[in-house]
């Protein structure tokens, strides 16, 4: 029973639909996916919405359920058999994430609720006691909320500078004058994202973070859209803090984690206080316990960890190649097909660049009257500013319509998606 | 399921009445919805008695939904009192809309009416009644 967790790590394929190396078959493997069994409107599910959350497989809810059956217990310092068995399952979890980012060490990996938080953590624990006035804190206009606004707020709080990388229009970084976007101040951190939760965009963070770090600056990574959908070497990028979203990958919603690098997190202050997190309590002052328990206040999210760790072996067994080469022939289909559609204005750059993500809009049909039309055939997506206000206004619009891929995601959907825009054409023509 | 969009809903979006601007209206406001960043602004002249809506309008961005239901409330609005339309419950346009809204859609046909009632309440220096204030995630300024 103890291995049960690890034996799950290391060769776990056992049952899943398909196997590594071979190309993804998504018509068998949304077998797995319990939500595809329903009709909406009469009409099976085409659910073009995974990047605001994707389904989730039956094997990784099957892992939370056999965890609470079997080997649920308060996790760490209990004595008895169960709760070294939940202690375990967490642990053996936290050893999946690393395996997931390639992080040099599992001390490393803190588990959170989701990136939000884990970008939160940083901001606070090293943003409060590292920045101050003439220090420059840059972000890009193509961030989400989650790593925009954190950084805007303690920067303001500490009197920093706050800073944007521009987009072309094509919704590329501009990375040429990032030089002189900081001539005038001490760059002090550099938050991005690897794939742009709006327009799709994959961004150069190995080259930004050369050069981030050759003006001493730390550089914070929001991969929330990137880990689910390719592989993810912490090493390899360079970067030193990474965030991730259990809920965007199969895994169950609160939990994510935060990578980052040993020496940062341990002269950082810490950012929950409370149980766990201690070494040693006394009336006049506290010590902080080692990593990652340092960053971990409270019970874990358990079951969540094991859920989390339960979605990493499907997506490595399915495999993040496949994965990756599934979403773009994806793309490049649902962009050839969509461009067909009269009046559609279509945002973000061309397929070789850009992860299985389509935002589009009308001139003449606000983009809320679409997700309407198109959730009458049945098709979900995702109407609205996508927690990316700042890159609106750079685009010109209110809000965009955007449809998202994912491994179970099938041809046939974004059929009918096209099929759907040419009825909210009819309805609004 | 085409209710949502029946005619009259995709005429007044099409063709909405009352839609401008009032110069040095007697009272405007501004309102938003967060969850998809619409903005609507609601312009009122009073008549001589200072209390009849005489005239309004409205401008700003928004969904056939929000653009529709603000279009008919200026038509439902016109010559009728200050006082009356500060109190009106929004039952009273929802049933002139006549469609079944889910509740992220109530928010869309909404917004154009909390907008008017701040602009009312603005305009006679009478604070917003709670229920309208609470009005959540309606941004009104």
């Amino acid at each position: 029973m103890a291995s049960r967790w690890l034996a799950q790590a290391e060769g776990y394929d056992k049952h899943v639909a398909v196997t590594t190396g071979a190309k993804l078959d998504a018509h068998t493997l949304r077998k797995d996916f319990p939500i595809f069994e329903q009709e909406f409107h009469g009409k099976p599910l085409a659910y073009l919405d995974s990047a605001a959350s994707s389904q989730k497989p039956r094997q990784m809810l099957e892992a939370m359920q056999a965890f609470y059956e079997t080997s649920y217990a308060n996790v760490h310092r209990g004595v008895y058999e169960l709760a070294e068995r939940a202690t375990e399952g967490l642990e053996t979890a936290r050893e999946k994430v690393r395996l997931l980012l390639n992080a040099p060490a599992a001390r490393e990996v803190i588990f959170v609720r989701n990136a939000t938080e884990g970008i939160n953590l940083v901001a606070y624990a090293w943003g409060l006691s590292n920045l101050g006035p003439g220090d420059v804190v840059l972000v890009t206009e193509l961030e989400h909320h989650s790593n925009f606004v954190p950084w805007q707020y303690v920067a303001k709080r500490n009197g920093a500078e706050f800073r944007m990388i521009p987009l072309t229009d094509e919704g590329d970084l501009v990375l040429d004058g990032l030089d002189e976007l900081v001539a005038d101040a001490r760059l002090k951190v550099v938050a991005l994202n690897l794939v742009s939760n709006a327009l799709g965009t994959v961004n150069g963070v190995e080259q930004i973070t050369e050069w981030a770090h050759g003006h001493g600056a730390i550089v914070v990574v929001d991969a929330a859209q990137a880990a689910p959908h390719r592989a993810v070497d912490v090493q390899a990028v360079g970067c030193d803090f990474v965030a991730i979203s259990g809920h965007k990958m199969c895994a169950p919603s609160g939990i994510g984690a935060v990578w980052g690098r040993a020496e940062l997190l341990e002269r950082m202050e810490p950012f929950l206080l409370g149980g766990h997190m201690i070494r040693k309590v006394q009336a006049d002052g506290t010590t902080w316990g080692d990593l990652p328990h340092k960053f971990e206040a409270g019970t874990a999210p358990m079951a969540e960890a094991v859920g989390l760790g339960a979605a990493i072996d499907y997506l490595t067994a399915a495999g993040f190649e496949a994965i990756e080469q599934h979403e773009h022939d994806l793309t490049e289909y649902a962009l050839g097909a969509l461009a067909d559609i009269p009046g559609i204005r279509l945002f973000g750059p061309p397929p070789a660049r850009r992860a299985g993500i389509v935002s589009f809009a009308f001139d003449d049909v606000h983009p809320h009257d679409v997700a309407q039309v198109l959730d009458w055939e049945g098709v979900a997506v995702r109407a609205g500013h996508h927690c990316c206000q700042p890159l609106m206004a750079r685009l010109g619009v209110a809000a965009t319509t955007r449809a998202s891929f994912y491994l179970y995601t099938i041809p046939e959907e974004i059929d009918r998606l096209v099929h759907g825009l040419h009825r909210v054409r009819k309805v609004f023509g | 399921m085409d209710q949502l969009y029946r005619e009259i809903i995709l005429d007044h979006y099409k063709n909405p009445r009352g839609h401008g601007v009032i110069e040095d209206a007697d009272a405007e406001a501004e309102g938003m919805n967060p969850l998809c960043g619409d903005e609507v602004s609601i312009y009122v002249a009073f008549g001589e008695d200072g209390e009849t809506i005489d005239d309004v309008k409205f401008s700003g961005r928004g969904c056939a939904i929000s653009q529709a239901a603000t279009s008919m409330l200026t038509e439902m609005v016109t010559g009728r009192t200050a006082s009356d339309v500060a109190a009106m419950p929004k039952e009273q346009l929802l049933e002139e809309l006549g469609i079944p809204l889910t509740p992220v859609r109530l928010k869309c046909a909404i917004l154009g009416l909390s907008t008017l009632k701040l602009a009312l309440h603005k305009g006679k220096g009478t604070p917003l009644p709670d229920e309208w204030a609470r009005e959540d995630e309606l941004e009104l300024k």
